[in-house]
């Protein structure tokens, strides 16, 4: 019993540390509750389907189907991620100094949002599909312990969701005004880790072979499969033994993320209301 | 607008990371080719030359899905009743390297003896 509620306990704090997150970044939000409900209900048929059709995505495309599957729904939400820090980054000032006509701000918001609830779909999806198969497994298995690694596995499913809770709990006493500084933050290092969990795919699957040397090897001192170290591999992307371009990409994607905050906040400043002036456009 | 311009810019990152595949073919891959029989890896510690790439078969001859899984080696691949999947790995120096099934971690597992 205790096995199987570890191996999902495992599988699911990515997902619940992710849908924490963003319970916390949207909170308030007209609306926002409805869309991520709907978006991890999308990740659950969503992974029910992905182990459903284990088999066959594994031989699509020449053996790499997984992969490459993993590796885009995972590229999806790293671009969701992005888009929505940028958006924040143009928007959250107007929206804090309310400058900004309600109506178009809000409309825009509800866009961001569905973002973040594709975000926790693939969240959902991805480590909710290892666990169906596992259990799946388990059913396929039937033995005398069969029940009992049923209720493994569903004490598993509610540390998760504790894992959920916490998190959401955790931020949300964070000050209103820090609070939005520290969403962008852990949305950015989120992203990055993600972008360099999709590289592992593409490398596994044959598809990129540059950079592939391990960068260093941390897992004597903080492995990633402990569960300090599965939080921050989530939280920040850490990996204890990360190929060269793994890294290259998770500090590629944060460049990417402050470049384009900076340009696009600036771009959106409000601008100085000197009446005399001439305009520049 | 404000989708197009990072979408856009991510594409060319995606291209150009694409583009550098193209570049870099290196020497043929070393294949190894295992098999999953009651939640056992056989063989269960396969041998092959460092300093070159490796391309791993493995049959899982279970009646249960497994997710073939090594921190070290970095792969995780879900392979399902009845399959037989491949991963690649990076070229290595001399070493152990323990991969397992992540289903059964505890006791499935082997070790890649770099030579």
């Amino acid at each position: 019993m205790l096995g199987a509620l570890i191996i999902v306990f495992r599988e699911i704090i990515e997902a619940g540390l992710i849908v924490g997150i963003v319970l916390a970044v949207t909170k308030g939000v007209r609306g926002s509750r409805l869309v991520i409900g709907l978006g991890v209900a999308a990740g659950v048929v969503g992974a029910c389907l992905v182990a459903a059709f284990a088999g066959a995505l594994a031989e699509a495309m020449a053996g790499i189907g997984q992969e490459i599957f993993n590796a885009s729904i995972l590229l999806i939400a790293v671009v969701m991620l992005i888009w929505h820090n940028v958006w924040m980054a143009s928007h959250g000032r107007e929206l804090a100094m309310e400058v900004k006509a309600v109506g178009e701000a809000v409309r825009a918001g509800g866009r961001s949002i569905a973002a973040l609830g594709i975000v926790c779909a693939v969240a959902v999806m991805r480590e909710g599909s290892e666990i169906a198969l596992f259990m799946y497994g388990l059913a396929a298995s039937a033995g005398s312990t069969t029940a009992d690694l049923m209720i493994g596995s569903a004490l598993g499913l509610v540390a998760g969701v504790a894992v959920t809770a916490l998190t959401y709990f955790g931020l949300v006493t964070i000050p209103q005004r820090k609070l939005f500084a520290v969403t962008t933050a852990l949305i950015s290092l989120l992203a990055a880790g993600l972008a360099a969990q999709a590289v592992l795919f593409l490398q596994q699957a044959g598809v990129i072979t540059v950079l592939g040397d391990t960068a260093w090897d941390t897992s004597s001192i903080l492995s990633d499969t402990s569960l300090f170290g599965r939080v921050l591999h989530t939280l920040i992307g850490y990996s204890d033994q990360p190929s060269v371009l793994q890294v290259v990409v998770y500090l590629g994607v944060l460049a990417i993320i402050v470049a384009l905050t900076k340009t696009v906040g600036a771009r959106r400043a409000p601008r100085p209301k000197a009446v005399g002036a001439a305009p520049a456009e | 607008m404000s989708l197009a311009r990072p979408l856009s810019i991510f594409a060319l990152a995606l291209a150009a990371s694409f583009g550098m595949v193209q570049a870099a073919f290196a020497d043929e891959p070393v294949k190894l080719t295992l098999t999953l029989k009651d939640h056992k890896f056989s063989p269960a510690e396969p041998t092959a030359p460092a300093g070159k790439p490796i391309v791993i078969e493995l049959a899982n001859q279970d009646g249960t899905p497994a997710e073939f899984e090594s921190k070290a080696l970095r792969f995780e691949k879900v392979v399902t009743a009845g399959k037989t999947i491949t991963v690649n790995v990076h070229p290595l120096k001399a070493g152990r390297y323990r991969f397992y099934d992540d289903y059964h971690e505890a006791t499935t597992e082997g070790f890649l003896v770099i030579q």
